[in-house]
């Protein structure tokens, strides 16, 4: 599978992202990484189809996007599920939408919230659940549809550090099983190395890709790996990389400035 | 120099409060409930107190025991019955009718916003304006009969109805609008699975001031010109210096109003969580 894109979106003259051109193989986990506002939610967003782009254009396997399709999947920031509808409800609520609330269809679901462990809680509402347990919600949901592309815009970034860690497992555990295409969105680098086939770096606005990188660490993987020498040599890598792009804006304070090998804390 | 902090084993840290006797901890739990009782007691002791020892004129202050004495009167000689009857009908009527024009007109300028701004300045105008002056025209279009209080209470429970249903539709949560059009989400499906459920909670709002609305509709509009009903009662107990008589019906339209509310405000509280979280 082929995506190809190229958007130049100028909202209030601002041009947020420029020649970007990916090829991502069927099946492959990749996560873009960036500066802080370098556009890669919008990225992320145009090739949902949410966004009107007022110039430029975003082709996806050389068609052009024009809205949200049945072959893309969102898995927001915010869980964003219906109050008023249970996990069951929440699942099927994509399917419902396309109107393919069919009967094999409520198998699947079956299965998902198997898959994503909420069996046992189908019949609970949102705000009965824990924020880990609400993003499963929302995971299921985008994957009920059953998109070719899963596309996940910063799922837990709202989570606490732990939970956090044991969502990332659970996410690789869950694409292992369904194997599909992932593009996942992240500011941090170590979630973005330990769950990815390879690492994409977009320079500061306007977003372009600067760096391709292939995480060359055997799956399937265990947390553990987050500390290996190998990992943390990534980490290092990517982490002046961004660095670079933030220097590039001016915005860095003179002490980070000194040197590559200082991490951001986690979340 | 070091500090040590030290758990004395067998001595676990507790917390919350100490065990208390059942006498107090049942004390504890309806500590609100029990000094507002103790507070209507006592009130109700001065007055009966200030009513009956010849402080002041009783037909000038009634007293509880007078009150209950006229009350049960009025029951068992049995014409109350009648007012009471219209009273509710009335209020029944203009209260439904304002349910079925507020819901849906509250929900339709909401959704189409060049219709809400040509209704706006109307509703704006009606709103402002103290319905009560409308009564005159009320009784001229609509005769003394209960006509013409269904129109008061219509016009008096109908605004917030409309309002809070407006509001409901407006505060949608757009994080669940993005969920929705990233799945393909039409707008008529946007509304059916969005705005309409995610607008109930609201609704409820506006029917428990539509219920204030309606009840000073019920009892102006009757007090103003009427033939029968409970604000008519009052009326008459009041210019012919029935005191006593005038409380009961005051007790009266006070205990209607208070069992809605209560009811309502539980049916609310059921829905809260369905109220969108606004920034997320």
């Amino acid at each position: 599978m082929g995506l190809e894109y190229f958007i130049a979106r100028t909202g209030h003259r601002l041009v947020a992202l420029k020649d970007v051109n990916l090829q991502i193989r069927s099946g492959e986990f990749v996560s873009i990484v960036g500066p802080s506002g370098c556009g890669k939610t919008t990225f992320l967003n145009a090739v949902d189809g949410l966004l009107k782009i007022s110039k430029g254009q975003m082709l996806l396997d050389g068609q052009l996007i024009t809205g949200p399709g049945k072959d893309r999947g969102m898995v927001f920031q915010s869980a964003s599920l219906l109050p008023w509808r249970t996990v069951r409800g929440n699942i099927l609520y994509g399917l419902e939408l396309q109107g393919r609330n069919k009967s094999e269809a409520k198998e699947r679901v079956d299965g998902l919230i198997r898959l994503v462990g909420l069996a046992g809680f189908e019949n609970s509402f949102p705000s009965q659940l824990s924020g880990g347990m609400q993003q499963r919600v929302n995971l299921a949901r985008a994957l009920a549809v059953d998109p070719e592309i899963l596309l996940l815009d910063e799922p837990f970034a709202a989570l606490d550090a732990q939970t956090r860690e044991f969502m990332q497992e659970e996410l690789l555990k869950v694409w292992n099983a369904t194997r599909k295409t992932a593009l996942f969105i992240t500011h941090q680098i170590s979630e973005a190395i330990y769950l990815s086939d390879r690492v994409i770096v977009f320079s500061a606005r306007p977003g372009m890709v600067k760096e391709s990188i292939e995480i060359d660490i055997p799956r399937p993987r265990k947390l553990s790996v987050k500390r290996t020498p190998r990992f943390l040599e990534y980490e290092d890598h990517l982490w002046a990389s961004i660095v670079e792009e933030v220097r590039k804006q001016g915005m860095l304070p003179d002490e980070i400035k000194s040197g590559p090998s200082i991490r951001p804390s986690d979340g | 120099m070091a500090q040590e902090l030290q758990l004395i084993e067998g001595d676990a840290l507790e917390l919350g409060t100490r065990k208390q006797g059942w006498l107090a901890a049942a004390y504890k739990d309806h500590e609100g409930k029990l000094i507002g009782l103790l507070a209507i007691v006592v009130v109700g002791a001065l007055w009966e107190y200030v009513g009956t020892s010849g402080i002041m004129n009783p037909m000038f202050t009634s007293a509880p025991s007078r009150i209950y004495d006229a009350g049960a009167k009025l029951f068992a000689e049995g014409s109350i019955w009648k007012d009471i009857s219209v009273s509710t009908w009335e209020f029944v009527l203009g209260f439904a009718l304002s349910i079925v024009v507020g819901i849906p007109v509250g929900l339709l300028l909401a959704w189409y916003r060049r219709l809400n701004y040509a209704f706006d300045p109307f509703v704006t105008i009606l709103y402002a304006t103290p319905r009560i002056a409308l009564l005159p025209l009320l009784i001229i279009w609509f005769g003394i009969g209960i006509n013409s209080k269904i129109a008061v209470i219509f016009l008096g429970a109908v605004f917030p109805i409309l309002m809070n249903t407006f509001a409901g539709v407006r505060t949608l949560d757009d994080a669940l609008l993005k969920a929705a059009r990233s799945f393909g989400a039409n707008d008529r499906q946007i509304f059916l699975t969005i705005a309409l459920p995610g607008s109930v909670p609201f609704i409820l709002t506006g029917l428990r001031l539509g219920v204030g609305r309606a009840l000073i509709g019920v009892v102006v509009g009757e007090l103003y010109a009427a033939t029968a009903g409970i604000g008519h009662l009052i009326s008459i107990f009041g210019s012919t210096f029935q005191t006593d008589k005038v409380f009961v019906g005051v007790a009266l339209i006070a205990l209607w109003g208070m069992i809605l509310m209560r009811v309502l405000q539980i049916i609310e509280e059921r829905f809260d969580a369905w109220r969108p979280e606004r920034s997320s």
